[in-house]
């Protein structure tokens, strides 16, 4: 299939919809192209359903509230009071947004209570809710007493049980996302998890190091650099390692938000190389790294949105699966 | 117990779609709209009658407002493989090399999952298990969060717009609970869309592909009647003529849970090592 000529049009040419799926370089060359049929190029699975930018959004905010909160329970034990304070303030603002953004995203927001009806393992969007609530009231509470001073005991328990709980935040929206049958988020769902931690890491890392003076500013820095690292190798994977439809994850307007987090990750880690010394740069690099994590997650979103969008990306992996252990289809 | 985890009280029900002997009416689309009280549905959202030019199919896809489908397919074939109805015609005898058309007509429906992503991943409960092992919404439940839409591998349930609800066929819950037979297999005039016991649809089913194949339609198969797919067989099941993408099914869709266990793992490995870098974070500043 031509790029140029885009795969709708292609494939609607008639109803047996012949498409050649494009191979990543590294297959080039020992498969053929992979042949596939389709209904008038129709997709076969609906896209998904929540709204942009509602849900992207709602994985950069938990992401960075959900690393804030940990970081803020460990420098308060390590008496950086500073790095607490701003870990504290972005684990309830950011969670508290993250919430309001879930809302706003559902069919009928007054019933959003109905998520807490009932805990379903089965349901990654079941097991969120029950992090997510207790998480951003744990951090509520933790952010009203470091306001108003009162209750400084239980404000300090309640912010250190939403550090335990800062990982899972990091991490559970993208089994949330794998868990579906939308190409590019299932058949990346090994690396998701990774790319989401690394994520979480230097989003927090990247508010730290916008609001936290240079001399609190070093362990913000370590946690970016490695959130840096495990992005950058999860996302490579995801672009290189899931066959025909690591395509999704390369090219349009996916690729495009991907390729700029890549570049702002990277100036982010470098900018922050100097945060100890330079405010100047520390700030840079904080905002380098809260932008990063915004075009990461809409590309990660928009990939899955593409993978959708087009019946190759759902008919070749199962081909190629049944061709390896033979027919389901009797 | 079931596979899908009802006690063996009442049989469990579903749809054979006999795809072979559909002749496009469309009366199972009606007979579903009328009696479930779906909205007018087109493309566009609006409720307006759109013409997709996709032969007689101006329906589409599945959707919240389509719970029947048929799709049209026109296939070139030789023409000696079209059956002569003894048409008048204009002209010469059609030569032997001359190319005719064959018509693909299939009604389809959600397929009622043994293994139902859907219902799997929905958050509330809105999604259940009946009695008869099929899949359904409660609408007083769901509140609109939409990740049954992406989770099922067949595109077949979806938001309704101005509703924010999700929505798909019932087997008509309502009917059959009466001992009726759903609107489409009652309005289907064909007998194309069988209702009745699975057990017994998936042994008709086996008869009516072996009758195919002894009268020279060997492209004939059945899809979703065998309990060791990905889903674990479905409680509608096609008799189709050609493969499954053609009629823009999936050819070997899984239940997305399936890789649930793994993906939780893979998710609190990574959380570990979260934590992991926040402390080493916190450790190697101190030096």
């Amino acid at each position: 299939m031509s790029r140029a000529r885009g795969p709708d049009r292609d494939q609607q040419r008639s109803a047996q919809g012949t498409g050649r799926a494009q191979p990543s370089r590294r297959e080039r060359a020992m498969v053929e192209p992979a042949e596939f049929r389709s209904y008038y190029g129709r997709p076969i699975v609906k896209e998904p359903a929540w709204e942009q930018p509602d849900v992207p959004l709602y994985l950069f905010l938990g992401g960075a509230a959900g690393a804030s909160a940990s970081m803020a329970a460990m420098a308060r034990v390590s008496d950086l009071p500073r790095l607490a304070r701003a870990g504290t303030l972005v684990a309830a603002g950011g969670s508290l947004a993250s919430v309001a953004a879930l809302i706003h995203d559902l069919g009928r927001p007054e019933r959003f209570l109905y998520m807490l009806r009932v805990f379903k393992p089965t349901s990654p969007l079941s097991v969120g809710s029950w992090i997510l609530a207790p998480f951003s009231g744990l951090a509520t509470v933790s952010t009203v007493s470091l306001l108003t001073g009162k209750l400084r005991p239980i404000g300090t328990l309640a912010g250190n049980a939403a550090g335990l709980l800062g990982p899972a935040m990091c991490t559970y929206t993208a089994v949330l996302l794998a868990d579906t049958a939308t190409p590019a988020w299932h058949e990346g769902r090994r690396e998701l998890p990774v790319l989401f931690a690394g994520s979480a890491a230097t989003s927090g890392a990247g508010a730290a190091l916008l609001l936290v003076p240079t001399r609190e500013v070093a362990p913000a820095r370590n946690l970016g650099l490695a959130g840096a690292a495990a992005e950058v190798v999860a996302e490579h994977r995801l672009e290189h390692n899931l066959g025909v439809v690591s395509e999704t994850y390369r090219h349009g307007r996916a690729g495009t938000l991907l390729k700029a987090g890549k570049a702002l990750t990277a100036v982010g880690a470098g900018l922050s190389l100097l945060s100890t010394r330079s405010r100047v740069a520390s700030v840079a690099a904080g905002a380098a790294y809260l932008a990063a994590g915004v075009c990461t997650r809409f590309g990660v979103y928009t990939a899955g949105v593409a993978s959708s969008r087009d019946p190759k990306y759902t008919v070749v992996p199962q081909r190629e699966r049944m061709a390896q252990h033979g027919s389901a289809v009797q | 117990m079931s596979e899908s985890g009802y006690a063996d009280t009442q049989p469990r029900m579903g749809f054979f779609t006999d795809t072979s002997v559909c002749i496009g009416c469309k009366a199972c689309e009606v007979a579903c709209k009328e009696w479930n009280l779906v909205p007018a549905s087109g493309s566009s959202g609006d409720g307006e009658m759109d013409l997709l030019g996709l032969s007689y199919d101006n329906t589409g896809d599945l959707g919240s407002n389509s719970w029947r489908h048929v799709a049209f397919i026109e296939q070139q074939v030789p023409a000696s493989r079209v059956d002569n109805l003894g048409m008048p015609t204009i002209g010469a005898p059609d030569q032997q090399d001359e190319t005719g058309v064959r018509w693909l007509m299939s009604s389809d429906v959600c397929k009622h999952c043994t293994h139902a992503a859907c219902l799997d991943v929905c958050p509330t409960g809105a999604l259940f298990r009946t009695e008869f092992d099929t899949v359904v919404v409660q609408p007083d439940i769901c509140n609109g969060c939409g990740y049954c839409v992406p989770a099922c591998p067949y595109g077949v349930i979806e938001k309704r717009e101005d509703d924010g609800r999700a929505f798909k066929c019932t087997l008509c819950y309502d009917r059959i609970g009466d001992g009726l037979e759903p609107a489409c297999a009652k309005a289907c005039p064909t007998e194309s869309i069988q209702y009745g016991e699975l057990d017994v649809l998936r042994l008709r089913a086996a008869e009516r592909k072996q009758e195919l194949h002894a009268d020279g339609v060997t492209e004939a198969r059945l899809y979703g009647e065998n309990p060791d797919d990905g889903v674990g067989g479905t409680g509608a099941f096609f008799l189709l003529l050609d493969e499954p993408e053609v009629y823009g099914l999936p050819p070997d869709p899984v239940v997305t849970t399936r890789d649930l266990p793994g993906m939780w793992r893979r998710a609190g490995a990574a959380a570990l090592g979260v934590a992991a870098a926040v402390v080493a974070s916190f450790v190697g500043a101190r030096r």
